[in-house]
């Protein structure tokens, strides 16, 4: 809180109306502040990459945009709908979907339940098959409980369960945390047929800089919860945002 | 202790004794089926199931008495309406109990148990004003009474088979909502990581509303079966409430087939052996066996295997 911020390069004015648009976050645990106003745009079939290192408040970030940590000050809108207020499910239903740190599936109920619970928002029944077509282990192993699945199969579960709700913005905290380099190599091309597939815009929240190269349009550097970072990918300073992730 | 006995007589107490047992029982799994449900998925402990339990108890009572004295002609079948009241009643007391003092206790846990316990005094001194102090009986329509005579020396009795029958029934309805239906599929997630089931898009709030009534409603039912085994009184599901905690932990919180095995195994010992000695002796020795096998496996009988 005591410290002084870099300023942050100007902000590159995304091309559309955007999809998800932040002003001035503040968010807190108890007393401390770890949000000092954040602000971000994401335009339409935009891959955000945010970067940082442990504690700088990625995790933070995410959890605030889907109300599981309240916000203090500022405001989040999807499309037009202003979500700053509403409860975690009834963002999901605004069209935020969520990816958390460390997958968190249901680990006793089955791949195909699972998939399941991301339907309550569209009152559908049944899980379409264009998600099983994206992940076809899922269809092989839709009996099994998702506790028994590899992490990387766990991985793309979480990712089936949050593209359930039809969701406009994906948020993804750390999706290579913990998972082998062929599959991230694998999630990567996934996460660009996602946003490809169904023009959704994708936030993710990541420390592997290889990664966030490979997918993100805009690369963004979280410092002490402020943006002391913003490059397209087109013009990225690499060298620059890797000493920002260096210890 | 079983030297006065001969083979015979032993094989007819076992087989009477068993089946009170399973009288019992049923009333056991009734309970324990709510608050399992409850403690699993909200993480509150009921102190004050027994008295939704006993609200079911009371309301088979008023209705056989509205039956007797309005409609004689239907009371042979009022057992089924008070059933469905029953439920109706407790689950909707149920519903408001978690709108107005629950709900706001769940980060809570040590304050909804002294919670729970002070709403089941004052639902036990409501009970006591309304009712009287003096336990109540019901009017039991003439096809439950009687028993059906199955060798010289065992008799079954037709109230037992039939609230048996029922338990079976809810049971087997408790647990395909719970695993067929779309509520059963939000509550389970709920259950397991509630943050995360909020951001699938799952009402929580809603979904811990309806467990907590259905929870309860369930109890009232145990109430209604209740009625045919012992008399109505405003304390008279106290004596139950540790008998259902002890059956839910040791079967395994979460577990709907460990919370039937350990009912069937608490209350046939307990039966079994207070046909023999006294019942303070038989619950002595039931909670002995309970705690040995519980320092064996903390976890309870039945447990999940899979990767957390």
């Amino acid at each position: 809180m005591l410290q002084t911020v870099p300023a942050a390069a100007p902000p590159l004015a995304p091309a559309a109306a955007p999809l998800l648009s932040v002003s001035d976050l503040h968010a807190a645990y108890g007393q401390s502040e770890v949000l000092h106003g954040i602000d971000l745009s994401v335009a339409p079939g935009e891959i955000v990459a945010l970067m940082g290192r442990n504690g700088m408040g990625k995790s933070t970030f995410m959890k605030t945009l889907m109300g599981i940590v309240p916000a203090r000050a500022g405001r989040i809108r999807v499309g037009e709908t202003d979500v700053t207020a509403l409860k975690t499910y009834r963002r999901v239903a605004a069209g935020l979907a969520y990816v958390p740190q460390g997958r968190m599936i249901f680990s006793a109920m089955t791949v195909q339940e699972n998939i399941e619970t991301g339907l309550t928002v569209t009152g559908a029944s049944k899980v379409p098959g264009d998600l099983y077509e994206m992940f076809p282990v899922l269809l092989e192993m839709k009996g099994r409980r998702g506790g028994n699945l590899s992490g990387g199969q766990q991985q793309q579960l979480a990712i089936a369960r949050a593209l359930a709700s039809r969701p406009q913005v994906l948020l993804l905290d750390e999706p290579t945390e913990g998972i082998q380099p062929s599959i991230i190599r694998e999630m990567g091309r996934t996460l660009k047929r996602i946003r490809d597939e169904r023009g959704l815009s994708i936030v993710v929240s990541e420390q592997v800089l290889s990664f966030a190269l490979d997918i993100a349009d805009r690369v963004l550097v979280i410092e002490n919860g402020s943006i002391v970072h913003e490059d397209a990918r087109a013009d990225i300073d690499e060298a620059k945002v890797a000493r920002f992730l260096s210890v | 202790m079983f030297g006065d006995y001969s083979l015979g007589d032993l094989g007819a107490i076992f087989a009477m004794q068993g089946f009170a047992g399973l009288i019992l029982f049923s009333v056991y799994v009734l309970m324990a089926l709510g608050l399992a449900i409850i403690f699993g998925q909200m993480g509150v402990i009921n102190m004050a199931h027994g008295e939704f339990m006993i609200l079911g108890a009371y309301v088979t009572y008023l209705c056989s008495g509205f039956f007797q004295s309005n409609l004689p002609a239907l009371f042979p079948g009022y057992f089924f309406v008070a059933m469905v009241l029953a439920f109706l009643a407790a689950g909707a007391l149920g519903m408001l109990v978690e709108w107005a003092l629950i709900r706001h206790l769940y980060k809570r846990p040590l304050d909804t148990l002294l919670a729970t316990w002070g709403l089941s005094l004052i639902l036990q001194q409501a009970y006591r004003s309304i009712f009287g102090a003096r336990e109540v009986g019901v009017e039991l329509p003439s096809w439950l009474i009687g028993s059906v005579q199955v060798t010289d020396a065992i008799e079954i009795p037709i109230n037992g088979m039939f609230v048996m029958a029922v338990t079976v029934l809810i049971t087997v309805a408790v647990a395909l909502l719970l695993f067929a239906s779309r509520w059963g599929r939000q509550v389970r997630a709920v259950m397991q990581n509630r943050v995360m089931a909020g951001a699938v898009g799952i009402d929580t709030d809603r979904v811990d509303r309806a467990t907590f009534g259905i929870g309860c409603g369930i109890a009232g039912i145990a109430g209604a079966a209740f009625t045919m085994i012992g008399s109505t009184g405003p304390t008279s599901g106290q004596l139950y409430i540790v008998d259902t905690f002890l059956i839910v932990v040791f079967g395994g919180a979460a577990s709907l087939l460990g919370t039937i095995a350990s009912a069937f195994s608490i209350s046939q010992t307990q039966s079994t052996l207070e046909f023999f000695l006294s019942g303070s002796t038989a619950k002595v020795l039931t909670l002995l066996g309970v705690v040995a096998i519980l320092m064996l496996r903390p976890q309870g009988l039945f447990t999940l295997k899979v990767r957390r």
